[in-house]
């Protein structure tokens, strides 16, 4: 046994440093294998045939002369799927290949085999399916008592939440209806994967994914199989948001390999990317704000509708997020709040990052402003006014008993230095090199916003992952079903590993389903859950090897940091020497505490824990053109605890830029139903030039309890109080009410 | 292939190597062969329009999206892909820098900016953060907002012009 003295140096990893990510030197190479890179032999090209109506009723489909094609080797239908016809993330609702109605423009109606991709569209193409058109239901107030488009009815979810006293009647009323547009969630890597047959008559699936246990269960009932027959493996993912926690062409690929005894790759393009998957919920809210003339809130009313597309997904914990949290992060002492989840013939709505909280912070963020005008208080003095602490209760009923730094972080944004004029450079002007004004007509605006997100699963949902720690003659290997889509869980991983076994290599095997779920990477929850689970592992290797050293040596020790030491000081030995020549496997469960369902009227303690962030947005508005330059967007946010500045802020800088484009730049356009903009071309994602410079004030490290390593997710809160921000800045320079996003020209140039 | 997508022969010059093409389908764009044909997975397909840069490479020194060129027109032309930016185990100063700032997220847009940045760099060694920004906005990233990207840039741009981080074969 070696003594450690006091010369040894620290070693510069574990949690709280800039760790870089394992994956990154693939990724700069190109070597990185995503899931539209995989190849195998002999193995065919899968093509969906969607349908171009938002309903109707399928008569007759006539596949003869698809089959006819020389190198298709599968035309598969409705009558083909050899389990349920039926799968949903929430509850199963949604065919996977129409059979008798379509509710949706993009529903699939017959999947394809082929040698090759451009075979398998022109056998798609010469499917011929015989439609009676049906008038689509696609305004999400109407749907609520309009004739029934599914077996189900048109309401997801009806939530009521009442709190205090509903009777309650401030000094000063305010009162606004707002709406929000269908934003995509616009992952660089389109949808793909491949499926392959097993010898022993199941099906491997490499799929990139947000939730591997999640497939593998649908895509099972869906085949008819046993559920250890599918094999799930993550395949590269190339951004998720929320847009990957649906099942998409899962079993179509599968119901393809095991038809036709081959291996099928299936990559959507872009234009089916945006039909093949759910959106975030269009929203439109109506609120009456009540406050005392001393400056405090006294009474919300609110009424929320979410059109949740054709198909439920995951609609009803979305509208439970609009709801709980449509107050904002402020206490309040009454409340009286109605949502609605709906179902109309637009595409099916579900999961993108903010889920829920995005939609009513833009409205309520917008009445904060309102109420502070009339009161002629500074917005933010109203909000540090009303801001929620620890203990304080929130409309549900709950009691935060983590910590709630709101204070701590309105006010150092709110101190951070605004940024100076910018230059007569045409780039720095709304519109940049292409702008057809003399630039009179620029004025600046300051916004700002603030924003609550609960973390992780919600409303009794058993939360929980899954991590082994596999330790081989010191050699450390960590296997999850944590899918990383980007947000650096492999980088965490070796963190956590350097920090508690203080081990530097560390080998991160394929996340697949053959160990327990890692539930989703979405909710802000996998630091939380698997990073959890992760410590948890390697915490039960740590105490099979003092329980071990205890036996041999008689000597039980303590892991202090990094190091085994004796009690009485008399020994002590590193961690990563005690193991070496030793082997363990150990593997653990990770549940946060438990949440409970919310009750008839939206009480109780239905939330795990609590994320807070606010933003403020500087811009130059062109009135004249209508456009707008976000010159600066500053932010502070409770994180608990920084676990790796650099990816900390990464997620940061990217929630951003997802808000601003809600803002001002994102939208699916429908007409009947039908997208309108399936490409990049038409939908604007934020370039380079159109994100501005990202300056964080403040990183509020009050660790949370409970929390591993005291961090509370962070990849949310970034993208849902930016929106409104920049929304706030765009209504103080141009003076116009601005109740939609994202904002159009027209709607400052003709507003 | 059936008759109307009759298959064609010709040769391309990729990273320096020639390859002889066969049994393509006429039709097939660059990014298509460079891919499924001849593997190099690299190059990547986010929106197969021109919109977003992930595909992009060099053609005889000029940058393009291989997603808008037809693969059989691009014979006799030397195509660089990002593949071509560093050998085996080492990396380029930008390679390096975008691992250091975090400038990789999910990755899928990384080898389009990369051979993009590479050739923005070879005309502008030093350029400040505005050009940077509107050298990039013809690649699309979903992930990270660009300000790591733009931190990797200024960095390599810096190491370049001060002849550290050694290991850069594109310069």
């Amino acid at each position: 046994m070696s003594v450690v003295d006091d010369t040894v140096e620290a070693i510069p990893s574990g949690i709280g440093v800039s760790a870089v990510r394992p994956d990154g030197k693939e990724k700069v190479k190109g070597d990185f294998i995503f899931s539209s890179d995989l190849s195998s032999e002999g193995m065919l090209w899968g093509q969906t045939l969607r349908s171009p109506h938002s309903s109707a009723r399928i008569l007759n489909i006539d596949i003869s002369d698809a089959l006819s094609i020389s190198g298709v080797h599968a035309v598969l239908t409705a009558d083909d799927v050899p389990g349920e016809n039926i799968f949903g993330l929430e509850r199963a609702d949604q065919p996977v290949l129409a059979n008798d109605f379509i509710r949706y423009a993009g529903e699939p109606v017959a999947i394809v085999a082929a040698d090759h991709p451009e075979i398998a569209r022109k056998a798609t193409d010469a499917i011929k399916v015989e439609y009676e058109i049906l008038s689509p239901l696609v305004d999400s107030s109407a749907a609520i008592t309009a004739k029934a488009i599914h077996p189900e009815g048109n309401v997801i979810r009806y939530l009521n939440i009442v709190h205090g006293d509903t009777e309650a009647v401030g000094d000063v009323i305010v009162e606004g209806e707002y709406e929000v547009g269908m934003q995509d969630q616009a992952f660089m890597g389109t949808e793909s994967g491949m499926a392959i047959p097993s010898p022993d008559g199941g099906i491997d699936l490499q799929i990139s994914t947000q939730w591997l246990h999640s497939d593998q269960e649908q895509v099972a009932t869906a085949l008819n199989m046993p559920i250890e027959m599918v094999r799930v493996t993550l395949a590269g993912v190339g951004g998720a948001f929320g847009g990957r926690e649906d099942v998409s062409m899962h079993v179509h690929l599968c119901m393809l390999a095991l038809y036709t005894g081959k291996p099928v790759k299936m990559i959507y393009d872009r234009n089916e990317s945006f039909l093949g998957h759910v959106h975030r919920h269009p929203a439109r809210i109506w609120y009456r704000h009540h406050a005392s003339f001393g400056g405090r809130l006294v009474k919300v009313e609110a009424k929320v509708i979410l059109d949740g597309g054709a198909y439920a997904s995951t609609t009803s914990a979305v509208l439970a997020n609009a709801c709980c949290f449509s107050i904002g992060p402020y206490s309040v002492p009454n409340a009286s709040v109605e949502g609605w989840g709906v179902r109309t013939n637009n595409p099916p709505c579900g999961a993108m990052r903010g889920f829920g909280n995005v939609q009513t912070c833009f409205a309520v963020e917008a009445q904060m402003d309102k109420i502070a005008k009339e009161l002629n208080l500074d917005p933010v003095e109203f909000r540090l006014n009303n801001a929620l602490k620890s203990g304080d209760t929130i409309i549900t009923g709950q009691e935060i008993t983590g910590t709630a730094p709101v204070r701590e972080v309105l006010m150092s944004l709110a101190n951070h230095p605004l940024p100076g004029p910018s230059s007569n450079n045409l780039l720095e002007l709304p519109g940049g090199t292409g702008r057809t004004t003399d630039g009179s007509h620029v004025k600046r605006g300051v916004g700002f916003a603030a924003s609550i997100k609960n973390l992780m699963f919600s409303e009794g949902f058993d939360d929980f992952s899954e991590a082994r720690c596999i330790v081989d003659d010191g050699f450390i290997a960590i296997q999850t079903a944590c899918v990383e889509v980007g947000q650096g869980f492999v980088t965490l991983v070796q963190q956590i590993v350097q920090e508690i076994l203080g081990i530097e290599k560390v080998e991160i095997l394929p996340a697949d389903t053959s160990i327990g779920s890692a539930g989703s990477t979405s909710a802000s929850r996998q630091s939380w859950m698997s990073g959890g689970a992760v410590m948890k592992a390697c915490e039960a290797v740590v105490n099979s090897l003092i329980s071990d050293l205890s036996n041999e040596q008689g000597v039980s020790f303590e892991r202090i940091g990094t190091v085994l030491v004796a009690p009485d000081g008399s020994a002590s030995i590193p961690v990563s020497d005690a193991l070496r020549g030793r082997n363990y496997d150990e593997t653990v469960v990770h549940r946060h505490a438990p949440t409970v369902p919310l009750d008839e009227v939206g009480q109780g303690d239905a939330h795990v824990s609590f994320a807070f962030a606010a933003h403020r947005a500087v811009v130059d508005v062109d009135e004249e053109l209508g456009l707008v330059r976000v010159v600066e967007i500053a932010t502070s946010q409770d994180v608990g605890r920084v676990l790796n500045p650099v990816q900390a802020r990464g997620q940061i800088e990217g929630g951003i830029a997802q808000g601003l484009g809600l803002a001002i730049l994102e939208e699916i356009i429908l007409q009947d139903g039908k997208i309108q903009n399936a490409n990049f071309t038409d939908y604007l994602l934020p370039t380079a030039m159109d994100t501005p410079t990202i300056e964080i004030a403040a990183l509020i490290e009050e660790p949370e309890p409970n929390a591993p390593f005291g961090a509370k997710g962070i990849g949310e809160p970034p993208v849902i109080s930016s929106t409104p921000a920049v929304v706030a800045a765009i209504r103080d320079a141009t003076g116009l009410d601005l109740n939609r996003v994202p904002i159009r020209p027209e709607d400052i140039a003709l507003g | 292939m059936d008759k109307d997508n009759s298959s064609i022969e010709y040769s391309l010059s990729v990273n320096g190597n020639s390859h002889e093409i066969s049994k393509s389908w006429l039709g097939e764009s660059l990014l298509y062969v460079l891919r499924e044909e001849l593997g190099l997975y690299g190059s990547k397909n986010a929106c197969e329009q021109g919109e977003c840069g992930s595909c992009s490479v060099l053609m005889d020194g000029v940058l393009a999206c291989s997603c808008l060129v037809l693969a059989a027109n691009a014979t006799g032309r030397n195509i660089e892909t990002i593949e071509s930016l560093s050998d085996d185990d080492s990396l380029t100063v930008v390679q390096e820098a975008f691992i250091e700032t975090g400038a990789v997220q999910c990755g899928f847009c990384t080898p389009g900016l990369l051979v993009t940045i590479h050739d923005f760099l070879e005309t502008n060694p030093e350029p400040n953060v505005l050009e940077i920004r509107e050298a990039i906005s013809g690649n699309l990233c979903r992930c990270t907002g660009y300000g790591r990207i733009v931190e990797a840039v200024q960095i390599a741009s810096k190491q370049k012009s001060t002849g550290q981080g050694g290991d850069d074969v594109s310069s």
